[in-house]
């Protein structure tokens, strides 16, 4: 081929310098039919499925100026004298971590700036997970074929968790040490195995001289080498899938509506990764984060009032907070549950989010792909699950600042922490029962829209005297939308007579799921949608209002 | 010496006698008498106690009882010294609005005057710390960085990193030390208010108060200098993570509803 291109380009004399290049790369990587066939990809224009670009620019610009940290890092814990610019620390002893640190904040060229871009993006990256994980969480967008996606996705907002948890352990100043104490003693509260796990992690006592360096490597090249590669993962899986979109008129579950890649969206995204990165060197510009200048450096034997690590590690910390300090002697040993069920709560909490695409595929039995997302109204039951696991995080959150809440309000911790302790038992129920209530409302109404079209506020009067509303039928393609997703019907347990007339025994998995399936999608769980007949028999004019 | 014998009959011998003998008693009164300014100013002192007792009787008496012994309302007042009175009432903390977990700091209601009279009173009630000298917590040859490590380790776990405060149990709390005069942070150090413990320079010496008063000042003063930008309060992770949500997050998703509605669809219609 390349010699025809060639005999070709000589025959009609050079071709263009471009034109060269990609014909020397296509000859060795096959660049053609890759643009052939992804160039044309076509993506639906809605901002929510920005969310995910949030992330995804926010976690480049981590990993830029990571790179740049990391010139001037020293992740050492040897002990040593600063003597550098900032004086309330001068002559003060410290470990090289924290001095580097220092250093990168006062002495090193644009430091401080890169080191306040690295953490807010962080801040900034772990928020955006956690709004694009909802997003997708709460529009069905999870379900086949793109739960393996959603775990991926998953996986990702925990490993960003704990490699933010790294980071900010690493200029080992007095407020991270603190985190890192707290870790420690977490991880002490296992039984069996856990001071075992502390004694490996830390190389014997804590603190040891070891954690900075350990730290440095799993933050730096374990954490976010995985990251890296599930964010190829999972954006190979959403070419290979291709984007889901809203119902419409128009839009199937085979095709998608809305720009190609190229020219429309690889302007528009590229743009918007020079946006994100705006508002986050801005920020970054504007409000400090982690004033490690001010919190001086790590001892053991100091700390510090309103000690929080990062909002996204805050829900472990107010789990620990509002637990009482509860612990059992057992043959001398000491179980120490005050720590280990909120470790444990922790795990089950998060794992709680990822399986939740499994339970509502085996509730509903649909194995079927799906490409149209869901409106939440429309899935009373998920989008009530949802809420009320945000509120019990969101509990957990004011549970972790609870010091700060005290101090802010006016109000006693002791109050705050019980307001935690109940409310993250009262909290989600009372969210799903109001949330579902809002959900069937909503329905309600768009039934109501549809049989009976918009109200216009024009009020008028009949000539009898009657006075009416003028109502304004939708249009078919608003109808369309409205009516466009599709409601199931609750699963039964199947007929426990088989066809021999042998009474069989129904499991009680099969009953379980029959009766989640009733509140899923049971009478009262759902409004039933407007059906053609009701529509016609209602325009007909007969019993019209 | 013959030359004195043989004037002593001399008409003016009495006169230079009379006058040696007056000078050397008038010398002699002048340095063995009693200070005439002492008398004074203890005269000034016992007129500041009586003032102070009545500013006392009116203002402080109904919880402290009459004679400062203390009632179940308040504590008694025996040798908690001047310094305890000057920080209580020049802070405003006392007299106190109401009872409750702790009382705040407030507008101040006694003059300066007053309150060295209700402190003179107090402190001849029982032997206690004095009001420090202004040389005692000024910075002349403080030592920041030791006054922080002093700091973090005596003082942050109620105060924070840089004295902005913190949370105590049961509504009671550890207050700002912003805008706090220095001499009101060296007698809360000396005599230990309210929640505090009392630091005696037994325990932080008098070098180590001004150490860690140069520290705040230097940290939490009215000319520090925040290099990363705001400091959204001192306050830590709570504050950064509201502000990255809030500022952060939020103007990162309003970009990208922005984009998202100019598209070449959006143009069209």
């Amino acid at each position: 081929m390349s010699t025809t291109a060639n005999t070709d380009s000589r025959s009609r004399g050079k071709a263009p310098a471009g034109e060269r290049v990609a014909d020397w790369a296509d000859g060795r990587l096959g660049i053609y039919s890759l643009a052939k066939a992804n160039m044309r990809k076509i993506f639906p224009d809605h901002w929510s499925f920005m969310l995910g670009e949030i992330c995804l620019y926010s976690f480049i610009i981590i990993i830029l100026t990571g790179v740049y940290l990391t010139l001037f890092f020293h992740p050492s814990m040897n002990e040593v004298e600063y003597h550098g610019s900032y004086v309330p620390m001068q002559g003060q002893l410290m470990s090289e971590a924290y001095k580097s640190t220092l250093d990168i904040s006062f002495d090193v060229r644009g430091g401080l700036l890169i080191r306040q871009i690295h953490h807010w993006a962080a801040i900034i990256f772990l928020a955006g997970m956690f709004v694009h994980m909802m997003r997708v969480f709460f529009t069905g967008a999870f379900r086949k074929p793109r739960e393996i996606n959603w775990l991926f996705g998953f996986l990702l907002f925990v490993l960003g968790m704990f490699t933010g948890f790294t980071g900010y352990s690493l200029p080992d100043d007095l407020l991270s040490g603190t985190g890192v104490r707290f870790t420690q003693g977490a991880i002490l509260s296992v039984p069996i195995v856990g001071t075992y796990i502390s004694m490996f992690l830390f190389g014997g006592e804590f603190p040891g001289d070891d954690f900075v360096a350990r730290f440095y490597s799993i933050h730096i090249l374990l954490l976010p080498g995985i990251m890296l590669g599930l964010v190829v993962g999972h954006l190979i899986l959403v070419f290979y899938h291709k984007h889901t979109q809203f119902a419409g008129p128009g839009r199937t579950n085979k095709n998608v509506v809305g720009m190609p890649l190229l020219p429309v969206y690889m302007a528009k995204a590229g743009g918007f990764f020079f946006l994100v990165f705006g508002v986050i060197a801005l920020v970054a510009g504007i409000a400090t984060v982690n004033p490690i200048w001010a919190l001086g450096p790590y001892r053991a034997d100091q700390v510090s009032t309103g000690a929080q690590p990062d909002w996204y590690m805050g829900f472990a910390e107010g789990l620990v907070r509002a637990m009482p300090g509860w612990e059992i002697n057992l043959w001398g040993h000491t179980l120490v549950l005050g720590v280990f069920i909120p470790l444990v709560i922790f795990g089950l909490f998060l794992a709680l989010i990822a399986v939740y695409p499994f339970i509502e595929s085996w509730v509903t039995g649909d194995k079927r792909e799906h490409h149209i997302l869901d409106r939440p109204r429309n899935a009373p039951t998920r989008t009530a699950f949802g809420v009320a696991w945000i509120t019990a995080y969101m509990i957990m959150l004011i549970g972790g600042g609870n010091d700060i809440v005290a101090t802010h309000f006016h109000l006693s911790i002791n109050a705050v922490t019980w307001f935690v302790r109940i409310g993250f038992f009262a909290g989600p129920v009372i969210a799903f029962i109001v949330t579902k209530r809002i959900c069937l409302g909503l329905q309600r109404r768009d039934k109501d829209k549809v049989l009976h079209g918009r109200e216009s506020g024009i009020i008028k009067r009949l000539p009898h005297g009657e006075f009416i509303e003028v109502h304004e039928p939708l249009s078919q393609e608003h109808m369309y939308t409205l009516t466009a997703h599709e409601q199931y019907k609750p699963a039964e347990i199947g007929p426990t007579v088989d066809e021999n007339g042998v009474e069989r025994k129904a499991k009680s998995s099969e009953k379980l799921r029959a009766k989640l399936s009733n509140a899923y999608y049971g009478e009262g769980n759902q409004i039933p949608k407007p059906t053609v007949e009701e529509y016609r028999e209602i325009t007909s004019g007969h019993g019209h209002h | 010496m013959k030359k004195l014998s043989a004037r002593r009959r001399h008409p003016l011998a009495a006169l230079v006698v009379l006058l040696l003998a007056l000078a050397c008693t008038g010398g002699l009164y002048a340095v063995f008498a009693p200070a005439d300014k002492a008398q004074a100013d203890e005269t000034a002192q016992s007129l500041a106690i009586e003032e102070g007792k009545k500013l006392y009787a009116v203002g402080c008496a109904s919880c402290h009882g009459t004679g400062g012994q203390g009632t179940t309302d308040g504590p008694s007042l025996v040798g908690v010294g001047a310094a305890a009175v000057d920080f209580q009432v020049g802070t405003g903390r006392m007299p106190a609005q109401q009872p409750g977990a702790q009382v705040p700091r407030k507008k101040v209601i006694y003059s300066q005057a007053e309150i060295d009279q209700l402190a003179a009173y107090v402190a001849s009630l029982g032997a206690g710390p004095a009001v420090p000298s202004e040389e005692k917590y000024g910075p002349e040859g403080a030592d920041i960085a030791k006054g922080g490590e002093l700091f973090r380790t005596n003082c942050a776990q109620c105060h924070n990193f840089t004295g902005k405060g913190g949370a105590l149990t049961h509504g009671k709390y550890a207050p700002t030390l912003e805008d706090v005069d220095p001499k009101h942070i060296y007698q809360a150090m000396q005599t230990g208010p309210q929640n505090m413990p009392s630091f005696p320079d037994t325990t932080l010496s008098e070098q180590n108060k001004k150490d860690i008063i140069a520290y705040l000042n230097a940290v939490n003063g009215e000319e520090t200098e925040s290099p990363g930008g705001l400091s959204l309060g001192g306050l830590g992770p709570v504050t950064e993570g509201l502000f990255g949500w809030i500022f952060g997050l939020g103007a990162c998703i309003a970009v990208a509803v922005w984009v998202a509605a100019r598209t070449a669809k959006a143009k069209k219609s």
